[in-house]
């Protein structure tokens, strides 16, 4: 599919939106629809769209494979880190109100930071299960 | 949209039993056909089905998303969406371990159908 | 949702997976329109992107690797229709207790959630109820979620890491 112009210019017109759009459900999940999860998977699939039409391997090189193992786990460890960050600071484990002077900006940072936490770990392994069956499919043939 | 009309007037009961159909459809797939990604799929249905369930008796006809704002006053229920939301995630997991399952079993024995699994093993066990 | 009821009857009787994958997709897109007629945007937005885009990609993904197209004839189905025609009734007869459609009066309505409603502007000040309560109410149960996706994230690497064909080393 790499040879076809056509699929080849829409992909480089759209995959840059696609991003823009996963970043922006992400940020304002606070004031609208959307949220970690909704951000992680729309990230991922804008990685595979790219994947679809320029081939696994360019895939591999723009987002290597230890990335997004890495990926992976620093989503669950930031946010279990939030959680121990209440600890430290004299509340309960995930108490967000104490993350700040004024409790509410506080519950704010705490959401935020769970929130890339979400999205970074449900991108991860969407993406590495797309690499794991295409790279099956490669070597079986 | 027409759907949620006519359950108004219906009784109120019509969302639910399309739920119910779409629920023993889903059952009716994994339970009676032979194909393990098939079997998938209807496993697929009846997750979805069982999320309507859980959604629907939350809205409130008039109400509106709940997102706050000072222009309106009633919403529809928060909470179920809360715990379907998570729902959905867990079953894309699910479904990905399960077609994992399905790929290293089409290796193994190099059929995805229930009855030739069966059929071999049962030759393996007697050999 | 008569439309959703139509393409699982076609799911059920169809027979080249190619097919049932892509009427699996039109399935999750559907249901995502009906969740936005039940004010449910947050859900209905899960629902498109991971129903119609990340199960059709990763069926289609597992398709490919099974290298099947069609299931074989079966014999009659008469005892699976018969059981599950005996849990749908069990089932009708169970929903006729539940609350009418859209009613104001049910107990879900009651409990917890008008202290929601009510104090999170006082308490986390953000518009969007579900993920306040999401992150911050039930912070600790989507930390069990986040757990779960890693966990099969894992589980996929360990069943698929090798690349040769038959048994596992």
């Amino acid at each position: 599919m790499k040879n076809d112009l056509i699929l080849r210019v829409m992909a480089k017109l759209l995959i840059p939106f696609i991003l823009l759009f996963a970043l922006y459900v992400q940020f304002h999940g606070d004031f609208g629809p959307g949220g970690g999860f909704q951000a992680g998977v729309i990230l991922a699939a804008a990685v595979i769209f790219y994947a679809l039409i320029y081939g696994h391997a360019d895939a591999r090189k723009v987002v290597p494979e230890p990335l997004v193992e890495s990926m992976m786990a620093i989503g669950v460890l930031i946010f279990a880190g939030v959680g121990v960050a209440g600890l430290i600071f004299g509340g309960n484990f995930l108490d967000y109100f104490v993350l700040d002077q004024n409790p509410v900006l506080g519950q704010h940072r705490g959401i935020f930071w769970v929130e890339v936490g979400v999205a970074t770990t449900v991108s991860g392994v969407m993406l590495k299960i797309f690499y794991i069956f295409a790279r099956r499919g490669q070597v079986d043939e | 949209m027409m759907g949620i009309n006519n359950s108004m007037s219906l009784g109120g009961h019509f969302t639910y039993l399309v739920t119910v159909f779409l629920m023993i459809a889903g059952l009716f797939i994994v339970i009676a056909r032979g194909n393990l990604i098939k079997k998938l799929v209807g496993l697929g249905i009846f997750q979805t089905s069982v999320y309507l369930l859980y959604i629907a008796p939350g809205k409130l006809v008039g109400g509106t998303a709940p997102i706050l704002n000072d222009a309106f006053q009633v919403y529809s229920n928060p909470l179920p969406h809360v715990l379907i939301l998570t729902a959905i995630v867990v079953g894309v997991a699910t479904l990905a371990l399960g077609l994992a399952l399905t790929v290293r079993i089409r290796e193994a024995y190099d059929s995805i159908e229930e009855d030739e699994i069966l059929e071999r093993d049962a030759l393996a066990d007697r050999a | 949702m008569v439309m959703m009821a139509i393409t699982v009857w076609l799911i059920v009787r169809s027979r080249n997976l190619f097919s049932v994958v892509v009427l699996s997709g039109i399935y999750s897109f559907l249901m995502a329109v009906v969740l936005v007629a039940m004010d449910a945007v947050d859900v209905a937005m899960t629902e498109a992107s991971v129903g119609a885009g990340i199960s059709t990609v990763l069926f289609l993904g597992a398709m490919y690797l099974c290298k099947s197209e069609e299931t074989k004839p079966l014999h009659k189905p008469w005892l699976p229709l018969g059981v599950s025609v005996v849990v749908g009734g069990l089932l009708v007869y169970g929903t006729l207790g539940l609350p009418e459609f859209s009613d104001a009066n049910a107990p879900i309505h009651h409990h917890v959630v008008p202290r929601y409603l009510n104090d999170i502007k006082k308490e986390v000040d953000l518009p969007n109820v579900v993920t306040a309560v999401l992150a911050s109410y039930r912070g600790y149960d989507t930390l069990g979620e986040t757990t779960v996706v890693f966990t099969a994230g894992a589980g996929v690497i360990a069943l698929l890491r090798r690349k040769r064909k038959g048994s596992k080393p």
